[in-house]
């Protein structure tokens, strides 16, 4: 079942080029890279955000697939929709082909205002994927911050000043709220590790139930990094543990990534701008902390692995 | 004619009933007074499984809209009920599916808007909407809503935008009268199957739905829409006329009521023009030349249609049971001076916004109209905007 690149590559391109993307943007290589894993009997969903807005300017697409946006805050509960009413044609018999239901919102649209959605959607366990793209703040409308927002980030509405040093408050776990919901299969993956996505997204689509994979979306526009590192960018989050990669099947916690020698954050950092000012000596504290917070949290999660 | 069963239900049963037997793929639905009980009775149907529905029990009024955008993009019949709040919530969602062109019906179950909070009856949530691209069709009573709930869907689906069929809160959903309930078989076959041109379900056909239209596209599809509003007008008279051959309830655009002759007419929507109806034959007994005229579609606004009607009036009343809080008259009120207006038929009008938040309408109220009407005829001068009913 794992995905095996040779084969990826032969497959029609379902999310094809031509989109409006940045320049290395993560979010179309995930998009990408969930419909090879998906195949094409998929109806994909989608949250307002740059996903949407940059593949589907009229009269051009970039979806090989059915797509419908509807807005901003309701992925959750459009895909719901979707899903009912394949349910309700495969019992009067007007279906019996497998399709697949994805839904995609970006991190502002997933964290914090689609959360209601979202949530409802998992609560009434339809058979879907949610997949968020989480580059950690609104970008879209021009780096704004979001419950994804890491603690110290500079952002445009929780800007770096004199008297402030970015955003105040850690990020929403939000993995960790889907997994509460009891859902089958809950994970984080990375833009920059193409295995790790297909694999799981692959995983999750054999699970009849709701799914949710929280992926890691480096973005060099918000982020203020060179395109070309976007995958470097990922996996440096993942080598840092500020982004563990995990699979929680059915409660189960398992690690999918564990990194051979775990680098400090300041080295993920240092590559981008809006972490500049916490590697400056004035702001040791602030980034001690941070750096705290993050091995307590991978600590945690070790735990939870163990504990099965 | 078709066979019809005589019943007494609650106009929330009526409604319920309808959707029972028009036997939509997915209703999604979130409970609010006075409209909960639709789904709640329709939910006992699925439960029994007596449709082949999939319910969706969302968890907002946002979500139900949504969902009902999702289901009928895929391809499907979507339904859902709705009251004040709920509508209010909808709001965004509503305006998405008639953008989109999708032929979602909704039951509205009129009542007023927060704040204060009142559970009780105006009209204040559907003309909130009255912009968003959503067909609006009214009705008196029970009997009517049920005949206006089967015949939206195959006007949704002709002409390709949603409609909001309404009910009066408490007045029409929870009173008891007598109705004619048609068989499941005649329901069926007069809504027919839903055969969409394109739909998501249809993996072999990939299409994009919402996508983004910027200044180069998105003029055009708005055009496209409000063109799709104004062809409406036919397809809900061939609709209307069709139900009407078959089962002998017919419709139009509004209802005349003893208005050839007219020379006192009242303009009024919903459970209140039943009232006026009463009204109009008592003064009729007494040789008053009085008369009703009672919009039934709302939107689009027949507005040629309702001016002829209008011709021989000598005085206008227009009863709004909702206030613009516009410094000027209430929604009807403005469309039926615009209409007039437009053919060039200066007639006085007067504005009278009552029931507000539920507070009743009595049979005197609208004798008093037809008073104020005579009396406007013999010179007295009245305010254009009336407050009926309130302390003051
Ligand atoms: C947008 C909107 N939708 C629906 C309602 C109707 N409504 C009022 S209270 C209520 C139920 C409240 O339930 P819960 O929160 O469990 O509190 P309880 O009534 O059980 O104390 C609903 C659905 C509303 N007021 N506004």
């Amino acid at each position: 079942m794992m995905a095996n690149l040779k084969e990826l590559a032969k497959q029609k391109e379902l999310f094809t080029g031509g989109h409006r993307a940045c320049a290395g943007c993560g979010t179309v290589m995930i998009a990408r890279q969930v419909l090879m894993a998906s195949g094409p009997d998929t109806v994909v969903v989608s949250a307002t955000g740059c996903l949407e807005v940059v593949s589907t300017i009229f009269p051009f697409t970039a979806w090989n697939v059915p797509f419908l946006h509807s807005a901003f805050e309701n992925s959750g509960a459009t895909v719901s929709g979707v899903e009912a009413l394949y349910k309700s044609w495969v019992r009067q018999g007007k279906i019996n082909k497998k399709i697949n239901f994805i839904a995609f919102g970006g991190d502002g649209g997933t964290y914090d205002i689609g959360l209601q959605s979202l949530s409802g959607a998992m609560e009434r366990g339809h058979n879907i994927l949610y997949v968020c793209y989480n580059n950690e703040a609104y970008m879209n409308t021009g780096v704004q911050r979001s419950g994804a927002t890491p603690k110290g980030a500079d952002t445009s509405t929780a800007p770096v000043g004199k008297v402030k040093k970015g955003k105040e408050q850690y990020r929403k776990d939000l993995t960790a709220i889907m997994v509460a919901h009891g859902i089958p299969y809950a994970a984080q993956s990375i833009a920059g590790n193409w295995r790790d996505l297909t694999s799981k997204v692959e995983k999750a689509l054999a699970i009849e139930g709701p799914k949710f994979i929280n992926v890691f979306q480096p973005c060099r526009l918000g982020w203020a990094y060179p395109p070309e590192l976007t995958c470097e960018m990922g996996r440096l989050a993942a080598d840092t543990c500020t982004w563990p990669l995990y699979e929680v099947v059915n409660g189960q916690y398992k690690i999918t990534y564990k990194p051979k020698e775990k680098k400090p954050i300041a080295e993920w950092m240092k590559l981008q701008g809006r972490f500049r000012h916490l590697l400056k000596p004035e702001n040791k504290a602030l980034l001690d902390e941070l750096q705290n917070k993050t091995d307590k949290n991978w600590e945690a999660l070790l735990k939870k692995e163990a504990a099965i | 004619m078709a066979k019809t069963n005589i019943v007494a239900k609650t106009g929330n049963e009526a409604m319920a009933d309808a959707m029972r037997q028009i036997n939509p793929d997915v209703v999604a639905a979130y409970p609010i007074t006075p409209a909960t009980e639709i789904v709640q009775i329709f939910s006992g149907y699925v439960a029994d499984g007596l449709v082949k529905t999939e319910f969706v029990p969302v968890e907002s009024e946002h979500s139900a809209m949504s969902a009902c955008i999702g289901a009928s993009a895929a391809g499907g019949r979507a339904m859902t009920g709705t009251s004040s709040q709920g509508l209010a919530l909808m709001a965004e969602m509503l305006y998405v599916a008639s953008g989109l062109r999708l032929p979602i019906v909704l039951a509205d179950v009129n009542r007023a808007l927060s704040s204060p909070i009142n559970i009780h009856c105006d009209h204040s949530d559907t003309m909130m909407l009255k912009e968003s691209g959503w067909i609006q069709i009214f009705s008196e009573n029970a009997q009517e809503g049920y005949d206006n709930m089967i015949q939206a869907v195959r006007i949704a689906e002709k002409a390709r935008l949603p409609v909001i069929v309404t009910t009066d809160g408490f007045i029409i959903s929870h009173g008891m009268e007598r109705i004619e309930i048609l068989s499941d078989e005649d329901v069926k076959n007069f809504v027919g199957e839903y055969k969409p041109e394109q739909y998501l379900l249809n993996s072999a056909a990939p299409i994009t739905i919402g996508a983004l239209d910027l200044p180069d596209y998105y003029f055009e599809h708005r055009r496209q829409a409000a063109e799709a509003m104004k062809e409406a007008k036919s397809i809900i008279l061939d609709i209307s006329k069709e139900y009407g051959q078959k089962f002998g309830r017919s419709y139009g655009l509004f209802e005349e009521y003893k208005l050839s002759d007219a020379e006192l007419v009242i303009v009024a929507m919903g459970s209140t023009a039943g009232t006026t109806k009463v009204v109009v034959d008592e003064l009729r007994a007494s040789g008053v030349k009085a008369g009703l005229l009672k919009p039934r579609v709302f939107r689009p606004f027949p507005k040629d249609e309702i001016a002829s009607a209008l011709k021989g009036a000598k005085a206008i009343a227009v009863l709004d049971r909702s206030d613009s809080m516009n410094g000027n008259e209430g929604p009807v009120c403005l469309e039926v001076k615009a209409a007039l207006y437009d053919k060039g038929l200066a007639k006085p009008v007067v504005d009278y916004i009552f029931g507000l938040g539920g507070r009743e309408i009595r049979l005197q109220d609208v004798e008093m109209v037809y008073n104020d009407l005579a009396s406007m005829l013999k010179g007295k001068t009245f305010d254009k905007v009336n407050y009926m009913g309130v302390r003051e």
